[in-house]
């Protein structure tokens, strides 16, 4: 038992960003509103987030930011080798990464506006429900052929 | 010459950036005048053609081209890198959205009429994206124009039918959503276990820890993500609704590029970030692939045979030949490999040629469902031949493109002594008759009472040019296979599989 705790207790970053991903996926596929949908995307991306973050970390690290840099060149180099860094690219691809994620996030709000004025609700059953009823088989033909009789 | 000679050191760079700089500038040309979209992005589409054109010519001429970003060196700059494989892809890429973009002028206006300006602002974004994707050597670049082409063509998508595109984006928005978030995932994980972005610089540092469990699973999650990205059959699910419901220009873009390229990454990535001996022999991950595949080949074709609608049942046929892409990438010879590449090619062809056609017939007759096709031959002669020849490319009749990558792709299947999937292959081609031929009896032999009252009457030009377009590449293909065969696929093929170096 005490084991487990120490396997879960050394590497405790990947469990919860584990965690956190599957929270995210569950709520993708099995949620049936579409905002908790993209909820659940947004928190299956900040997982990934945060793994990559907890990559960067190293034990006793500081920010990257280069000290005593400005003292001259001698200086400097015997500075940057005394101090220990957190590794800096993973925190700016994960700046990208934010930057994308926000646009899925923003496209995906835009759709679900479309999707609400045109079907007047967010649930995936009321939805295909609706399209159901309106189109047979889903098909072109079927509206057109349903606008004829009307 | 000097102004030519300052361009030509950075054309692999100009491929991306110049149709990015061009998709913003979309819409201070629109505001002057929303007529002269049409001609910025036909300039700017031509101007790529070229540019990709004259990077294959080098690369076939005086070998891989590698681009340092800023002047920063590999391993800790981005590089772009430009060899037979992405330059190949490349010029598809730029020549079918050149023909698409010739076609759309017509189609947008009638479709989209208020949305003419986003619509080419985003067209040429996704080309950025679709290019980028091909062109890096660098792989979270990759994943930054992996999204930038699933968010356009989220956004194409959406103009689409009126609430139906919307319902289809959104479904493609959470799987592409997903299938992104695998491939970065899997490139944490490759980053974690290497310290290196770069795919040449990964390439040799990976095969020491291949025994590593971290490594197993980034190629699992790339494995998942691509076959998203690309359709492959059990999660192919927002296929059909996004093909069916994009505008029709947007249709043929999608469905003549977006999954070709995810395949090409899917090769980039077994073959040029793993290893050939990682996924064929130490995980037996292409043999995976091919079984997959075949599975896609068969489903596909049978799931099309029971569509009414023209462009959902060309998008199941999409999901099939995608299937031919992967079986030959995961048949792991040499002609297979071949037979597998050059569909890539074939299929842009063949499948953006029949999604013009439909496109076309929707803007005359406003018809999609397939049994109201009949006696269109006679109204539409030059665009039923289009969808002709086409449609016997899909089948794989001798002398059309079809033909040649089936048998290269049962000549692998021969030689790696699957017997199983030459038998799949010729399955797969009579189902391709059983729905391709009942459209060509409804358009050719069938009675014309649903279409009567339109007079015989032919697609305007600018959709007809690219169309004969793309059926006489059909057939010059099919009789001339042996100009992409021998100059491109078949060092490549050598290369990927590691038996040979590239030129």
């Amino acid at each position: 038992m005490s084991g487990i705790i120490e396997i879960i207790s050394a590497e405790f970053n990947y469990w919860i960003y584990v965690t956190l991903m599957m929270i995210g996926f569950y709520a993708m596929i099995a949620k049936k509103n579409l905002v908790k949908k993209v909820i659940g995307a947004n928190i299956f991306q900040t997982a990934i987030f945060l793994f990559y973050i907890s990559l960067a970390e190293v034990k006793g690290g500081t920010a990257p930011i280069l000290l005593h840099g400005h003292d001259g060149a001698d200086v400097a180099h015997e500075a940057v080798n005394e101090v220990i860094y957190v590794n800096p690219l993973p925190h700016v691809l994960i700046l990208t990464a934010i930057v994308v994620a926000v646009s899925t996030t923003a496209v995906a709000l835009a759709l679900i506006i479309k999707i609400y004025q045109e079907y007047g609700s967010l649930e995936e059953d009321v939805i295909l429900a609706y399209r159901r009823q309106l189109q047979p088989e889903f098909s072109e033909y079927a509206r057109q052929k349903q606008e004829g009789e009307q | 010459m000097t102004g030519f000679d300052l361009i030509t050191d950075h054309l692999p760079v100009l491929t991306v950036v110049i149709p990015l700089i061009a998709g913003f500038l979309t819409p201070m040309i629109g505001w002057i005048d929303r007529k002269l979209c049409w001609y910025w992005v036909m300039l700017t589409m031509f101007a790529v053609l070229l540019m990709t054109s004259s990077n294959l010519y080098t690369v076939i001429t005086s070998g891989t081209i590698h681009y340092h970003l800023g002047g920063w060196t590999p391993p800790i700059g981005i590089e772009y890198v430009i060899d037979l494989l992405n330059g190949f892809v490349c010029l598809i890429i730029a020549f079918i959205g050149l023909m698409v973009g010739i076609y759309s002028i017509e189609s947008i206006k009638k479709e989209l009429p208020n949305k003419i300006i986003p619509f080419y602002s985003i067209f040429l974004l996704l080309i950025t994206g679709l290019m980028g994707m091909t062109i890096t050597g660098d792989i979270f670049n990759f994943y930054v124009f992996l999204e930038i082409s699933s968010l356009t063509a989220y956004a194409l998508i959406a103009m689409g039918d009126r609430g139906d595109g919307v319902v289809a984006s959104f479904n493609y928005l959470i799987m592409g959503t997903v299938a992104a978030s695998f491939i970065l995932l899997g490139i944490g994980y490759l980053y974690a276990v290497t310290g290196s972005l770069n795919i040449a610089d990964m390439q040799g540092l990976l095969p020491s820890i291949y025994d590593n469990k971290v490594v197993l699973a980034a190629l699992a999650f790339f494995m998942v993500g691509f076959s998203i990205k690309v359709g492959l059959f059990p999660l192919h699910a927002w296929l059909p609704d996004a093909y069916t419901h994009a505008p029709s220009a947007a249709s043929a873009l999608i469905a003549g590029l977006m999954t070709k390229v995810g395949a090409y990454a899917m090769i980039r990535f077994m073959f040029s970030v793993f290893t050939p001996e990682f996924v064929i022999d130490i995980t037996r991950m292409a043999e995976i692939l091919t079984w997959a595949a075949a599975l896609a080949i068969i489903v596909g074709s049978v799931l099309a045979i029971a569509q009414s609608d023209i462009k959902r049942m060309l998008a199941y046929s999409s999901i099939s030949q995608i299937g031919y892409i992967l079986l030959g990438v995961g048949l792991a010879n040499v002609i297979g490999m071949q037979g597998g590449l050059l569909h890539i090619l074939n299929h842009s062809l063949m499948k953006c040629a029949l999604f013009l056609v439909a496109g076309a017939i929707f803007y005359k007759t406003g018809i999609r469902n397939l049994h109201q096709f009949q006696g269109l031959g006679k109204k539409m002669p030059v665009t039923t031949t289009v969808f002709l020849i086409a449609g016997l490319s899909m089948i794989g009749v001798p002398g059309t493109v079809g033909f040649t990558s089936k048998w290269y792709l049962a000549l692998g299947s021969i030689n790696a002594g699957q017997w199983i999937f030459v038998i799949v292959i010729l399955i797969s081609s009579l189902l391709n008759i059983v729905y391709f031929w009942r459209v060509f009896d409804n358009i050719w032999f069938g009675h014309p009472h649903e279409v009567e009252h339109i007079k015989r009457d032919e697609a305007p030009l600018s959709m007809l040019i690219p169309m004969v377009i793309l059926a006489v590449l059909c057939i010059f293909f099919g009789l001339f296979a042996y100009y992409p065969l021998h100059y491109v696929l078949e060092p490549l093929s050598n290369a990927l599989l590691g038996i040979g170096v590239l030129p």
